[in-house]
């Protein structure tokens, strides 16, 4: 806390607007400043006052929408009792209830807009939300891992975007809704550079970053690959029979349909929301890391900050394979967007992940099965999936025989490494070797020859160690 | 190194007076539901009190750690034999933790945190005196060879 400067504790800041003048058009968005002296959201020169900004003035409007969409539904299932109360109590007094009702949720709406304000300093986010119970977020910028514009459906409508945070060591993000389109990508840009460690002064001024689009999926090829995923398929078959099963067994139409309705949400999440969220995926190299945009209907805008991915997952599902298409997804710290190229042929996935793990050539990595002997009678179909490769940057095991997958972990991002034997395992002489990252994932080689796990051990426990020594740092510009 | 045999005690002298209870409570029960001669089925825990004796004492001598140059090992485990190497530049946390009854035997543990929450090295039932030297050396150590996620 800098503390001492004028109009930064909500309530009694002297200046500011002092009426909201409605829901302003997109044009007039703008950070407002709220206290005297500020010059404006580039007022971020050494020894300026921290700028308390204000939210979008659509703000209120939202939050005025949860009250009231609240009195309408229960007026709505209510309707027979309030129409009966209403001709009792007469339509004066009924008129009356529903304007003071608007009139306290826009005041609600209004104050709750009026208390959130959040700033930029040097080292730290700061957020101010809350009417009755004041919650301040400090988030320090060197502990940022990305930053996210999204723009749901009706903020789209309306020009406005939401700012999502992702910070290390906390549970959910926190964000700032809503800021006016521009502001929010300005504010992006700013928080970003100046967590890349450029100077407070320049970051403001730095800009957004150019990109340079690295890939693009078309959405015939999303639509595609979709259809062509086992999981979807199975599910709706499955639901199909079972309910047709229950159906004919109890003559019960509704148990039927009770088994059908979770099956079909579950392929809908799987085929047709995924198409919506990953329509149009777009991934564009830039200074401050990948950029991620997507959807069809909300369109997201993430940043993977290169340094900062624990570990990388190549899947292949059985019916892609024909086709050489990838799934990328990776794991990042404190974030819980997992995707980095929904679809794509071998040669375009690998040179994006390239770009995230560097220096690292996956078509050179080299898997070793598991031993036949050993692990035949441990696992006995799914043995034959098991792989591990090991190169001087990265640790990679592979499982799975109908769908692949390869995951991909950094030596440098190794915390510690474990190896497990069970009494069956030890019978056959094989051992299973852990590696565990700091995105709470576990990448397990299973079934390695005893005598190799234990050199893999201690091997793995070297190489994590000096791997950090030759890792990018977590401020990249500096 | 292995730990004290404080510990083995301890996890002795709990298991005797859990079989101990169920033993009675078995016996009386049956004894009064079903017959007099039924309450010999509280000896069944009997069984288990000297099979439990026995895994325990193997549990105990299977637990090893090792301050290397460069990380720590714990290994322990017989039938389900585990390994775990931490490198001491990962250590976020060094935790002593001794409960009531662990306190009574002078005993505490040693856990180690990392940004994983799937590291799981714990060392139950060290000496105080020891437990505190390790704690110190491993911060220490994590301090001198600090590195990030």
């Amino acid at each position: 806390m800098t503390g001492g400067e004028p109009g930064a504790v909500g309530p009694v800041g002297p200046v500011g607007p002092v009426e909201p003048a409605g829901p302003a058009g997109p044009e007039s968005a703008g950070p407002e400043p709220v206290g005297p002296g500020s010059a404006g959201p580039g007022a971020a020169d050494p020894g300026a006052p921290v700028v308390e900004r204000r939210l979008h003035p659509f703000t209120p409007l939202r939050r005025a929408w949860v009250p009231i969409g609240a009195g309408i539904g229960v007026l709505g299932q209510q309707a027979d009792r309030a129409q009966e109360w209403a001709r009792d109590a007469g339509t004066g007094l009924g008129t009356l209830i529903l304007v003071a009702v608007l009139v306290a949720a826009s005041l609600y709406g209004f104050l709750s807009w009026r208390f959130t304000s959040y700033a930029v300093t040097d080292t730290e986010l700061r957020i101010r939300t809350g009417l009755i119970f004041r919650r301040t977020a400090h988030i320090r910028l060197d502990r940022l891992q990305a930053v996210d514009v999204t723009r749901p459906l009706l903020a789209r409508l309306t020009g406005v975007a939401k700012l999502k945070l992702d910070v290390i060591g906390t549970e959910e993000k926190d964000e700032l809704a809503f800021l006016g389109e521009r502001v929010a990508q300005d504010l992006r840009a700013e928080l970003l550079a100046r967590a890349a460690g450029f100077a407070p002064a320049e970051a403001a001024r730095v800009g957004e970053a150019p990109g340079r689009a690295l890939l693009r999926v078309p959405g015939g090829r999303l639509a595609t690959s979709l259809l062509l995923s086992l999981g979807v398929w199975a599910a709706l078959t499955g639901g199909l029979a079972g309910a047709l099963i229950v159906w004919r067994a109890s003559d019960n139409l509704i148990a039927g349909l009770a088994l059908l309705l979770p099956m079909l949400g579950g392929a809908w999440a799987a085929s047709g929301g995924r198409f919506l969220a990953e329509y149009d995926w777009t991934v564009e190299e830039s200074p401050d890391g990948l950029r991620l945009d997507h959807g069809l209907l909300d369109r997201a805008h993430e940043t993977v900050p290169p340094g900062r991915v624990q570990s990388v997952r190549i899947v292949e599902p059985l019916l892609w394979r024909r086709r050489d298409w990838v799934r990328v997804e990776l794991a990042v710290a404190g974030s819980k967007n997992d995707v980095l190229v929904p679809v794509a042929a071998r040669q375009e996935a690998y040179a994006v992940v390239a770009r995230v793990l560097p220096g690292v050539d996956l078509t050179a990595l080299a898997f070793a099965p598991s031993p036949r002997r050993g692990a035949r009678w441990v696992v006995p179909v799914w043995w034959k999936g098991y792989g591990l490769a090991v190169s001087p940057q990265v640790f990679a095991a592979r499982k799975g025989r109908l769908c692949r997958r390869t995951e991909i972990v950094p030596h440098a991002k190794v915390q510690s490494v474990r190896l497990t034997q069970g009494p069956w395992e030890r019978a056959r002489g094989v051992a299973d070797v852990h590696v565990d990252t700091g995105a709470d994932g576990t990448v397990t080689a299973r079934l390695r020859p005893a005598p190799q796990a234990h050199a893999l051990l201690a091997a793995q426990a070297t190489r994590s160690r000096t791997g950090r020594a030759t890792s990018r740092p977590d401020r990249w510009m500096t | 190194m292995g730990l004290p045999g404080r510990l083995l005690t301890l996890r002795r002298l709990l298991l005797v007076i859990w079989m101990t209870v169920l033993a009675v409570a078995t016996a009386v029960l049956a004894g009064l539901l079903i017959g007099p001669a039924w309450a010999a089925t509280g000896l069944v825990w009997g069984a288990v009190l000297v099979w439990g004796w026995w895994l325990l004492g193997r549990n105990w001598r299977s637990w090893r750690y090792a301050e290397r140059a460069d990380d720590l090992l714990i290994s322990r485990g017989v039938l389900w034999h585990e390994q775990t190497v931490v490198p001491y530049g990962r250590m976020q946390l060094v935790e002593v933790t001794s409960g009531p009854l662990e306190r009574r035997f002078a005993l505490a543990s040693v856990q180690l945190h990392t940004a994983a929450a799937a590291t799981d090295a714990k060392i139950p039932g060290l000496a105080p005196a020891e437990a505190e030297r390790l704690r110190d050396r491993l911060t220490e150590l994590g301090e001198a060879r600090s590195a990030g996620l």
